[in-house]
């Protein structure tokens, strides 16, 4: 029943009249890297450090999934990659070059919805096409594209404060995927979301980025959301953030929420975070630098 | 399974399914709004029903002061007298004329103050030093009412309406630097780092992400430095004599004409209650509309 469940919900997120983008071919070649990564944060009175000491490293068409406590530096290092932050040691690399400043080819999703409440959802698409410099006509097509793709034609003429908090993370998603990024970060996209909500947008979501091949860096608290969309789920340590262990997640997609491989594959991700926790909490001042 | 594996899980996960939880129509019917406007229309018959009669118990009174023979006719004329000179100077042309020059002026003055004040109040909104140095300044200079700059506007640009409309812009432009900068710090920092992501330059960032966040806002502040450079107006043109409303009023008072001055009052009270409740009432309704309930 929970298959059938399942493939429902899938078929909705396919009857978007997609047509993919030039089919690119994942290489298998190293996309980004975070070498001996750390961040400090230097206070007054604190000296806290973030991550430390982090090695990744992400391939073309990967999807990654980076699931820690809260406060581990999961978006310390997401926001790393995007160029929000610096890295206090080590260096981030994207595509062979040092990551220096923002860009579009590595877009951000936030976990609130950032999208402009003076522009509807279509101007919000159009926006980030607007600042690539792209011609009037092709926003157009791409908007068009991206907006069915995440089912959000209906509501392509709404303002912000009339959508639901699950249609503003869809029409963040098509603003994203619209500037055809390289690499999408997502910051716990789902976590604001009632758990309905966020079951759909995750299975819409994985159909999504099988069939774009995005890759993706994926940050959540929620094992189970990091079992069914990831090739590789990241463990990460509570503070300071260091990288505990990888998971390899060699389940066949679609995924359903409640399959048995699932399920058990979270349940030993959990184990690795868990373990950590409870380590986390016995000597939690000795992490206070 | 772990229960916390359940949480998730709807137990009537099939019948829920096909239905999109997260699409639900948004009521795009007409039906009832045009029932809430009808029984606003009917409210605000009667608001305007109460308003009227408060008015003329109001214009009564004042019949019923100058029959009573209170004050002696040149302190205070009938309300018959003032609409004479209204119509008088308004046949002359006089009012016409009046109401051009000041509001040219006020134009003018008010144009390069939102210029000016847009400029300065995002200066400090985005730089500790200028806020530091130029924000106190402008702060400081609020207190300062603006018709005090008269007689060195008077002594730097001439004897002529050049004063007025500096004196006009001074009274304003604090305002409107006030609120922009408020309005540039109002802006949620997420709005930035996703116009940041999405690979915006600075001049990006500020004509697509910064002005137009700002516009709830300003939309205040604008309000605002129109009033008080309407004040400003008002009082220079009373102290400068030139072509103006303010100069009718001191003609009034040459003339011993009181019924031209309360006409002339009741201009600048109509003029101001006009652009207040036409043009901002307006752009109040369609920044309401477009940015939800975000404006305060």
């Amino acid at each position: 029943m929970t298959s059938e469940t399942y493939e429902q919900r899938a078929r909705i997120a396919s009857n978007a009249n997609f047509k993919a983008p030039a089919e690119k071919v994942p290489s298998s070649g190293e996309l980004m890297a975070l070498r001996g990564v750390s961040r400090h944060f230097q206070t007054r009175r604190h000296n806290t450090l973030a991550v430390d000491n982090i090695s990744l490293s992400v391939n073309e068409g990967e999807f990654v999934c980076i699931v820690g406590p809260s406060g581990c530096g999961k978006s310390t290092l997401l926001n790393i990659v995007a160029g929000l932050d610096h890295p206090t040691g080590g260096q981030a690399v994207f595509d062979g070059r040092r990551i220096e400043k923002p860009g579009r080819e590595r877009i951000v999703v936030f976990q609130e919805p950032a999208l402009y409440p003076w522009l509807n959802v279509r101007a919000n698409v159009e926006l980030g096409l607007k600042i690539a410099s792209i011609r009037r006509s092709e926003r157009k097509t791409l908007a068009d594209r991206y907006i069915s793709l995440v089912n959000l034609r209906r509501f392509e003429k709404a303002y912000v404060h009339e959508l639901s908090g699950g249609m503003k993370q869809r029409a963040q998603l098509a603003r994203a995927l619209a500037v055809e990024p390289r690499m999408l970060l997502m910051d716990e996209p789902f976590a604001a979301l009632d758990a309905q909500t966020r079951d759909v947008l995750q299975q819409e979501f994985q159909e999504i980025t099988t069939r774009l091949r995005t890759t993706v860096i994926f940050v959540t608290h929620n094992v189970r959301e990091a079992v069914i969309l990831a090739d590789r789920v990241v463990v990460m340590t509570p503070a300071p953030g260091r990288l505990k262990t990888e998971i390899a997640i060699p389940l066949p997609r679609p995924r359903g929420p409640d399959s048995h491989a699932v399920v058990d594959l979270a349940a030993r991700v959990r184990a690795e975070l868990q373990h950590d926790i409870y380590a986390a909490q016995a000597a939690e001042d000795s992490y206070a630098i | 399974m772990p229960s916390s594996e359940m949480q998730s899980d709807d137990p009537g996960g099939f019948v829920m399914a096909p239905v999109d939880p997260d699409v639900t129509p948004v009521p795009s019917d007409t039906t009832t709004r045009s029932r809430f406007s009808e029984l606003d229309a009917k409210g605000s018959a009667l608001k305007s029903l109460r308003i009227a009669l408060f008015y003329l118990a109001l214009l009564a009174l004042w019949q019923l002061l100058y029959s009573l023979h209170v004050w002696s006719p040149y302190l205070l004329p009938s309300p018959s007298d003032v609409w004479h000179s209204f119509v008088d100077y308004v046949d002359n042309g006089l009012i016409q004329k009046a109401i051009r020059a000041s509001l040219q002026r006020l134009l003018i003055g008010y144009a390069i103050s939102i210029a000016v004040g847009l400029i300065i109040g995002m200066a400090c909104g985005t730089n500790k030093y200028v806020d530091e140095t130029l924000g106190s300044l402008v702060l400081g200079l609020q207190s300062l009412p603006s018709i005090t700059w008269l007689p060195l506007a008077i002594l730097w640009f001439g004897l002529n309406q050049n004063a007025i409309i500096f004196v006009t812009f001074m009274g304003s432009v604090g305002a409107i630097a006030i609120s922009a900068r408020a309005g540039v710090q109002a802006i949620p920092p997420l709005y930035r780092r996703a116009a940041a992501t999405m690979g915006a330059n600075r001049y990006q960032s500020v004509r697509y992400v910064l002005l137009p966040a700002m516009v709830p806002s300003m939309a205040q502040g604008l309000k605002l430095g129109w009033s008080f450079a309407w004040r400003s107006l008002m009082a220079a043109e009373l102290i400068f004599v030139t072509t103006g409303l303010g100069h009718l009023l001191n003609l009034g008072r040459d003339l011993n004409n009181m019924s031209l001055v309360l006409a002339i009052m009741f201009v600048i009270v109509a003029i101001g209650l006009a652009v207040d409740r036409i043009f901002f009432a307006r752009v109040e309704a369609w920044v309401q509309e477009r940015w939800g309930l975000q404006t305060a």
